[in-house]
């Protein structure tokens, strides 16, 4: 059984019919990636697993629980971590109390402290620049920061918004190494880019999104190999 | 601005009209005259005298700024130029005044005002002589920008000084003519010091000097244990000189009101109780990041608690005492904090202070109406609220008020500390920031912010029952908006979210404008001017937060690096 499921997911802001009937399915230790233009609906599916946005009709379900019935803030409880889209740090807190913030849900000070230990050796530079104000990282740093936040959690299912935006092509890199290994321990990952081509590469699975429908799904190499895919998000002629 | 091209003439007269308009719009809505009567040292420098020059004298300073690449000389005659610009339009005012009567639209440009304005001769040499007295501030306003930091620090701390004395003259005289310090002769000092309400010009001329000596003594030191940086063994004298120090600031602090007299334990009850207000409003601001304009209505929710539960009048309900009414009303207040927050909880910035603002009002209209009048008095108010009283012993005076006040500020700021140490405080910043991520990470939005109303309304409840006592009597009119201008604005210039910035804060908004009567029909002017100047010159408050300096310095920093990375 697949670990996150979500089944003709339709959501709204207001009256603009955002998901039109999307179904998704996640399973354990895979890295599942979801790509599509501006407004395909994206960052609106991210939204709805982790309950900021409630669903107008459809389920999400996490191990087989169903997560619509559970303010956001419960989910966090459940396994289920945000990387926000833009960073989304918490930019006056410094390092350590940002990455402290990531693991508000948790009450195992042992287990916090050798997590911290875990995500600075993921990210030196954090470790550097622990007592900064997070407002005054470089943006690659902001976003390590944003992905060792959400790791703080402990996470079994990781969501990623656009982990890529706005980031110099070298660090676009080494985010998706990153990627990599936090796969690698263990941890599910969905992934949102607008950057296909290489989320197509860290990715098992993926699905293409149009105006709030899912308009292709297939395996990772499959959509690579895929034309329209090409032509559209690949930028191969 | 025109920095593609340099400064140029453009400068000069952009400054100097800036600084005209200010000093003629002083002059128009009455300030000029209003002041003239405040004699700073002798009856020759009066605080109409720093209204009018203020003005070419900044006006010279800017230009210099500027001009700061060019030599000494023509940087003095731009500020020369600046600063006889600046005096244009009181010029032209004096002349129109003169020709025709203005009085029908602007009530202040009275014949009072003129004769200050021409210095008492006539409209013609009298122009002549504010223009070239403008113009000589305008060049003194450029040499004081040419001036090597020491020294131009050493002026600034001694001019002050020495205006700020002349300025509270009568107060100073009150300090050292109330009981304790005459016993030392603290009278006789007095006629010294102060003749006719103002500073002695000898003593004024030994204030300034020693002032600005002592100043520069410091300066010239600190720089010279830079160089030689040898300081490591005074860390144990470092230890008990501030051991030392703390006796002597609890010591003062007891003392104050024994020394500065009644009045001015009066004041520093107001400051007191803004204080408590203070921080309360910034848990709820500063910390939790949720704009309250109604803040009044905790206070006077604590007031009227106070009031009914306290009262011998017949609206009192029981006669309780003062020490246990007083933990009723924190707890009501707590009450109405929720009941507040729960119907704004949805709502962000801009949306969240116009309902707030509302409910403030809706307070003071609800205490105000015949509905309630049966149980709270309507306008009559709440006659008859006792003193507090221990043993037998009533709090009457302003003397015996401000240890109360002075208690109640130090548990409303050792429990701020706690707070923001604590879990709690963790979340309030991190929904301050971002309430999705907050709700992300699992924070509990509803509770957070309730949490933030209820203990900020308690704080302010806590100063309105207080506020009760000491009055005797309340009335509706009492809790108008300015309440919460007034604490909201003492929050933005000593600092958002910084503990001691709410005391200053409290010290320059509340304290100043009592001393200075004056300037009581000027207070929302000079808040406003004071926010706009701290908005620009000082965002981050006189004494900022560590972590908001920080942050807003490497953001004034990136901002110029350039917005091409967004």
């Amino acid at each position: 059984m697949a670990m996150l499921e979500l089944n003709d997911v339709h959501a709204y802001y207001g009256n603009i019919h955002a998901l039109k009937g999307i179904s998704i399915d996640v399973s354990e230790g895979e890295i599942v990636t979801l790509i599509g233009a501006n407004g395909a609906g994206k960052t609106t599916t991210l939204k709805t697993i982790s309950g900021l946005l409630r669903p107008r009709q459809g389920e999400v379900s996490f191990e087989g629980e169903e997560l619509t019935e559970f303010p956001a803030h419960e989910i966090v409880y459940k396994g289920i971590a945000m990387v926000p889209e833009g960073r989304g740090i918490f930019s006056k807190l410094t390092v350590v109390e940002n990455l402290e913030m990531g693991a508000y849900s948790r009450s195992d000070k042992d287990g916090i402290s050798s997590d911290l230990d875990r995500v600075f050796t993921l990210f030196p530079r954090l470790q550097e620049r622990r007592r900064q104000v997070a407002g005054t990282l470089s943006g690659g740093e902001q976003q390590m920061l944003a992905t060792a936040r959400a790791l703080m959690a402990r996470p079994r299912l990781l969501l990623m918004d656009e982990p890529s935006m706005g980031l110099a092509p070298v660090l676009v890199e080494s985010v998706f190494e990153t990627i990599q290994e936090i796969k690698d321990e263990g941890t599910t990952i969905l992934l949102v880019e607008q950057n296909a081509h290489m989320a197509l590469q860290v990715a098992d699975r993926g699905y293409v999104l149009q105006t709030g429908e899912i308009v292709l799904k297939d395996s990772a190499q499959g959509l690579r190999d895929n034309a329209e895919v090409q032509k559209a998000y690949l930028g191969m002629q | 601005m025109n920095n593609q091209i340099g400064p140029n003439w453009r400068t000069i007269v952009r400054f100097g009209l800036i600084g005209g308009v200010v000093a003629l719009y002083l002059s128009v809505i009455g300030m000029v005259e209003a002041f003239s009567a405040r004699n700073l040292i002798g009856t020759f420098i009066t605080l109409a005298q720093i209204l009018i020059f203020g003005g070419p004298f900044v006006a010279g300073y800017l230009t210099a700024r500027e001009f700061k690449d060019k030599p000494r000389t023509t940087i003095i005659l731009c500020g020369l130029a600046a600063g006889a610009m600046a005096s244009i339009f009181q010029v032209m005012l004096i002349l129109i005044a003169h020709a025709v009567d203005l009085r029908f639209m602007f009530v202040s440009i009275s014949p009072g005002l003129m004769e200050i304005l021409t210095f008492g001769q006539g409209q013609y040499l009298g122009s002549l002589i504010l223009a070239a007295l403008s113009a000589v501030m305008g060049a003194i306003g450029a040499g004081y920008f040419l001036l090597p930091g020491t020294i131009s620090r050493t002026l600034t701390s001694a001019v002050v000084v020495t205006l700020g004395v002349g300025l509270f003259s009568e107060n100073v005289n009150q300090i050292l003519s109330s009981n304790w310090l005459s016993l030392i002769g603290g009278r006789s000092v007095a006629r010294l010091l102060i003749q006719q309400k103002s500073l002695n010009p000898i003593v004024a001329l030994v204030l300034f000097l020693a002032v600005g000596g002592l100043t520069y003594w410091r300066a010239t030191r600190a720089k010279a244990q830079v160089e030689s940086d040898d300081e490591s063994p005074a860390t144990g004298r470092q230890k008990r000189f501030r051991t030392v120090m703390l006796i002597i600031a609890i010591g003062a602090l007891l003392g104050l009101p024994w020394i500065v007299g009644r009045f001015l334990s009066q004041v520093l009850f107001m400051v007191g109780l803004y204080i408590m207000m203070g921080l309360g409003l910034n848990i709820v601001v500063g910390y939790a990041g949720l704009l309250d304009l109604g803040y009044v209505a905790f206070f006077a929710f604590g007031a009227y608690t106070m009031g009914v539960i306290t009262s011998a009048s017949p609206l009192g309900l029981t006669n309780l005492n003062f020490w246990i009414a007083l933990p009723i009303c924190a707890i009501v207040g707590v009450l109405t904090g929720f009941v507040l927050g729960v119907p704004v909880l949805r709502m962000r910035g801009d949306y969240l202070a116009i309902v707030t603002l509302g409910f403030g009002e809706i307070i003071r209209i609800l205490a105000l109406s015949d509905w309630l009048a049966p149980f709270i008095g309507g306008a009559q108010g709440i006659l008859h609220i006792p003193y507090p009283s221990i043993a037998g012993f009533q709090f009457k005076t302003p003397e015996w008020m401000y240890y109360l006040v002075i208690i109640g500020s130090l548990l409303a700021g050792f429990l701020t500390i706690r707070l923001r140490e604590s879990r709690l405080g963790r979340q309030w910043m991190a929904m301050r920031e971002d309430e999705d991520v907050a709700e992300a990470m699992g924070i509990n939005l509803v509770q957070t912010k309730l949490l933030a109303f209820a203990i900020g309304a308690a704080f302010s409840a806590l100063a309105g029952g207080i506020f009760a006592a000491r009055l005797g009597t309340i009335f509706p009119h009492t809790f108008n908006l300015l309440w919460s201008i007034n604490a909201l604005s003492l929050i933005i210039v000593g600092g958002m979210g910084s503990i001691p910035g709410v005391m200053v804060g409290a010290l320059i908004l509340v304290g100043l404008p009592e001393l200075l009567r004056e300037f009581q029909e000027y207070r929302l002017l000079m808040y406003g001017i004071l926010l706009v100047v701290m908005m620009l010159v000082k965002p981050e408050g006189f004494v900022p937060a560590a972590r908001r300096q920080q942050e807003l310095r490497a953001h004034a920093k990136e901002s110029a690096v350039g917005t091409a990375a967004d």
